[in-house]
């Protein structure tokens, strides 16, 4: 269901019916040369060279100028980029990448397997710290010829694919970074990819132009001329940049929830919630167990029962995002629907901590914990408040905390915390993205670890198990039933899959076609007359 | 006594003002009887206008009642209000008159002190205070007692320096009076009439501090006060204006008021000068 075997055997049949897809995206609307597309990018990012920057907005605007092998439809199918065609040997420890013919650097070179074995191999093993955890698991890596890489595991690792989209491995020019320091080279502040639009300007603190490459591999692409991405620090000045039009497009946090409710009515404009599916950011309350009562799984489920996830999403995220039933996101791979977490019954939760033993005293209050308002701005700290009056109305009184982003992140990750919000990108499948916050050998004072302490010997038994087996049939196994013990146990309490609003001109076709959106590389983006 | 409240009659806005003032520390008084319960709770349906489900001033985006919330927030302004003008009078009318009557080396001392605090723009060190000790009601306090003390320094040492030479302050030296005993029986109750009139305005600017504060999300996260009504109806204020407009109007009303009573008090207190602007009116 969520995995087919199509991505052992034939990846390569799913390209055409994905292109498919994408030509009925433009509604039937031929491609129009030209045009530039003006857009916004907030905060700010450091550098534009994926690797050594790994942040949201670096990642949208580096994803035009860099390219992977692979990217991943909205059901997190491969695609084919860099990589024409792929073959996986049957006991899973084999990757054969055929390369697309004439593919350039924007300095002009031409890009070979030479350049991707040392991606993988040196740069983003060196850089960046979620690729040298998978990437450490390569044995060799090997060119047969200039248009081929061959990847030999030390063990099957069914998410391989998974990594090799832009973001996680974007494919960098050898000759440009080959014995400097990779973090300082000059490539870093002046970047070369291969993607279809090549750096042009940077004027710090105003804007970012990329302009179109004109030897890009695709012949004919891409149809834009320029895309500029203004940096617009005040997210009123964005909401009106693209009421306006001065703007086309707005992207991941640009616009605030309570603001896109008055934008869906403008007829000119679309807001979408896709394009977010290999993210798949979900946020939880999470949950110290290391605090008293919370160690009892009773108090932990009467918390989840005492919250109303519908609430937060249609009344403090204006529908931008859904519910969420269980620890892993419906656009994650693995996901089962049928191990749902226990709906919102105040009742019931209730009767859960007077089984619990803990007794309200005069005020009602049974107990008192502290909670530490997440510091990404006011539909946080309203949801904080929310939370503190529906954990009240169960006798639970939460304390609010304010705190700064810097501080929130030090606290997390020294476990100086009784409750807080969290949220974290899943990256496609369960081994990437969740089972860090689950497993008891990932207790670490480090931030988007198991902060929470949760220990569960079944737990890390089936997420190693998921991890290990070649066979998605056995991965789906072992994730359907630790999804269930999740769900009983709720270690934390999961509020929400969460959305960003992409919002564009309609003149703008194709912005979001792939399972990453507004961080794909925008070659078949246009604009209609 | 009798006097003073003709005195304070005869300017129309200080009674107007007084009324006014006496109607939110009525409501302040009233509030848990008025709206009982928390005003965090979720009374209604959320963005509901004024005046429907019987909500007299809407509700806000979680649904919770918009007048419970400005009820509430009452008495923690009045509450802001009045500690920290207390606490910044104590430290203010302490260094002033140790700084007036003592004069000298102590004087310089005190004065330069007092300078360092009013060249740093008065906002800007509260954040700064409320930030570095952690957003909560004591620190609101503190910041607010700190940044409001320095006026009334100045004010009590000018009065101090000119009631000082004065001959009843000499004759109570003669007699052998304690240093102690003159600032406290003989100089303070004749400096009191411009002290009670600063902090009439002190309290009102302690209320826009406060508010101020909360506005920015600096406020106690676990208290309902206005500047926090403000600042987070501000965000929605195309979709639903009253969640900011009316604790807008009820910190107008508070701080306007404080100011007219701090005119009528000032006239009162001050009957010559009363009577100067009486005449040429």
């Amino acid at each position: 269901m969520t995995v087919s075997r199509r991505g052992l055997l034939a990846a390569t049949a799913a390209a055409p019916a994905l292109m498919r897809v994408q030509d009925a995206l433009a509604q039937g609307i031929a491609p129009r040369r030209g045009g530039t597309l003006t857009t916004i990018l907030s905060p700010e990012p450091p550098v534009l060279q994926i690797g050594v920057n790994n942040q949201g907005p670096t990642l949208v605007a580096a994803g035009k100028i860099f390219q992977g092998l692979l990217t991943f439809s909205p059901t997190l199918e491969p695609i084919p980029v860099l990589a024409k065609s792929w073959t996986i040997s049957p006991d899973g420890k084999e990757y054969v990448f055929k390369l697309q013919e004439g593919v350039k650097f924007h300095d002009g070179h031409p890009m070979t397997a030479e350049d991707v074995i040392f991606s993988i191999m040196k740069f983003h093993m060196e850089v960046a710290p979620r690729a040298r955890a998978i990437f450490a698991l390569i044995d060799k890596a090997e060119a047969p010829d200039p248009l081929t890489v061959r990847l030999t595991l030390k063990q099957p690792f069914q998410p391989f694919l998974l990594m090799f989209d832009n973001s996680a491995c974007a494919i960098v020019p050898k000759h440009l970074f080959d014995g400097q320091d990779y973090r300082t080279a000059p490539a870093v502040q002046k970047p070369v990819g291969t993607g279809p639009f090549r750096f042009a300007e940077w004027q710090r603190g105003n804007f970012i132009r990329l302009e179109r490459f004109a030897d890009y591999w695709k012949p004919g692409q891409p149809y834009l001329d320029a895309i500029i991405y203004r940096i617009v620090p005040d997210s009123q000045s964005r909401r009106l940049a693209i009421e306006t039009g001065q703007v086309l497009l707005t992207q991941g946090s640009d616009i605030e929830p309570f603001d896109v409710p008055a934008l869906r009515s403008r007829p000119n404009l679309e807001v979408s919630t896709k394009g977010w599916e290999y993210f798949s950011p979900l946020a939880w309350i999470e949950l110290n167990h290391r605090v008293k009562p919370l160690d009892d799984v009773r108090v932990r489920q009467a918390i989840s029962m005492a919250i109303d996830r519908n609430f937060i999403t249609q009344r403090l995220w204006f529908g931008v995002g859904k519910p969420a039933t269980n620890p892993i996101a419906s656009t994650t791979r693995f996901h089962d629907a049928s191990a749902k977490i226990a709906g919102h019954d105040v009742k019931a939760a209730v009767a859960l901590l007077d089984a619990a033993g803990l007794k309200p005293n005069a005020q009602g209050v049974r107990f008192t914990l502290k909670h530490l308002t997440l510091p990404y701005g006011e539909v946080w700290s309203r949801l904080a408040e929310y939370l503190k009056q529906s954990l009240r109305q169960v006798g639970i009184a939460l304390e609010l905390e304010s705190t700064d982003a810097g501080s929130w992140a030090r606290r997390v990750g020294a476990w100086e915390y009784d409750t807080t919000i969290n949220f974290v990108y899943q990256f496609g499948d369960p081994t990437l993205g969740v089972e860090r916050t689950y497993v008891s050998t990932n207790i670490q004072k480090v931030t988007f670890t198991n902060t929470g302490g949760y220990s569960n010997p079944k737990v890390d038994e089936l997420f190693a198990t998921a991890r290990n087996a070649a066979d998605p049939k056995d991965r789906q196994a072992a994730f359907s039933a630790v999804q269930k013990i999740l769900c009983e146990e709720v270690p934390q309490i999961w509020l929400m899959e969460m959305a960003f609003p992409t919002i564009h001109d309609k003149k703008l076709r194709n912005a979001i076609s792939t399972g990453l959106g507004v961080h794909a590389s925008f070659d078949d983006v246009f604009l209609t007359a | 006594m009798r006097d003073f409240w003709r005195r304070f009659r005869r300017n129309k806005g200080a009674v107007v003002g007084l009324v006014i003032l006496l109607l939110v520390v009525l409501v302040a008084a009233t509030a848990p009887w008025l709206y009982p319960g928390s005003p965090w709770d979720m009374a209604g349906a959320p963005f509901s206008p004024p005046g429907e489900m019987g909500m007299l001033l809407g509700t806000d985006s979680l649904g919770r009642d918009v007048a419970a919330g400005i009820a509430h927030g009452a008495r923690i302004s009045l509450l802001v209000g009045a500690v920290s003008t207390v606490a910044a009078l104590l430290v203010g009318v302490t260094l002033g008159a140790v700084a007036g009557y003592l004069g000298g080396f102590a004087d310089d001392a005190v004065m330069r002190f007092t300078e360092f605090f009013q060249t740093i723009p008065s906002f800007v060190l509260a954040i700064l205070l409320v930030a570095i000790f952690t957003p909560s009601i004591g620190s609101v306090v503190f910041a607010i007692a700190i940044v409001s003390w320095p006026p009334v320094a100045r004010v009590v040492r000018a009065e101090f320096l000119s009631l000082r030479g004065r001959e009843f302050v000499q004759a109570a030296e003669v007699l052998g009076k304690s240093r102690l005993s003159i600032v406290l029986t003989d100089i303070l109750p004749n400096a009191l009439s411009p002290i009670v009139v600063l902090s009439s305005l002190m309290v009102a600017s302690a209320i826009l501090l406060e508010s101020a504060l909360s506005f920015l999300g600096l406020g106690d996260p676990n208290l309902m006060t206005w500047g926090f009504l403000i600042g987070s109806g501000r965000s929605v204020i195309r979709l639903a204006w009253w969640m900011s407009v009316f604790p807008g109007i009820a910190i107008f009303l508070t701080v306007l008021a404080l100011n007219l009573v701090g005119e009528g008090l000032s006239d009162a207190l001050n009957p010559r000068l009363a009577r100067q602007r009486g005449g040429a009116a």
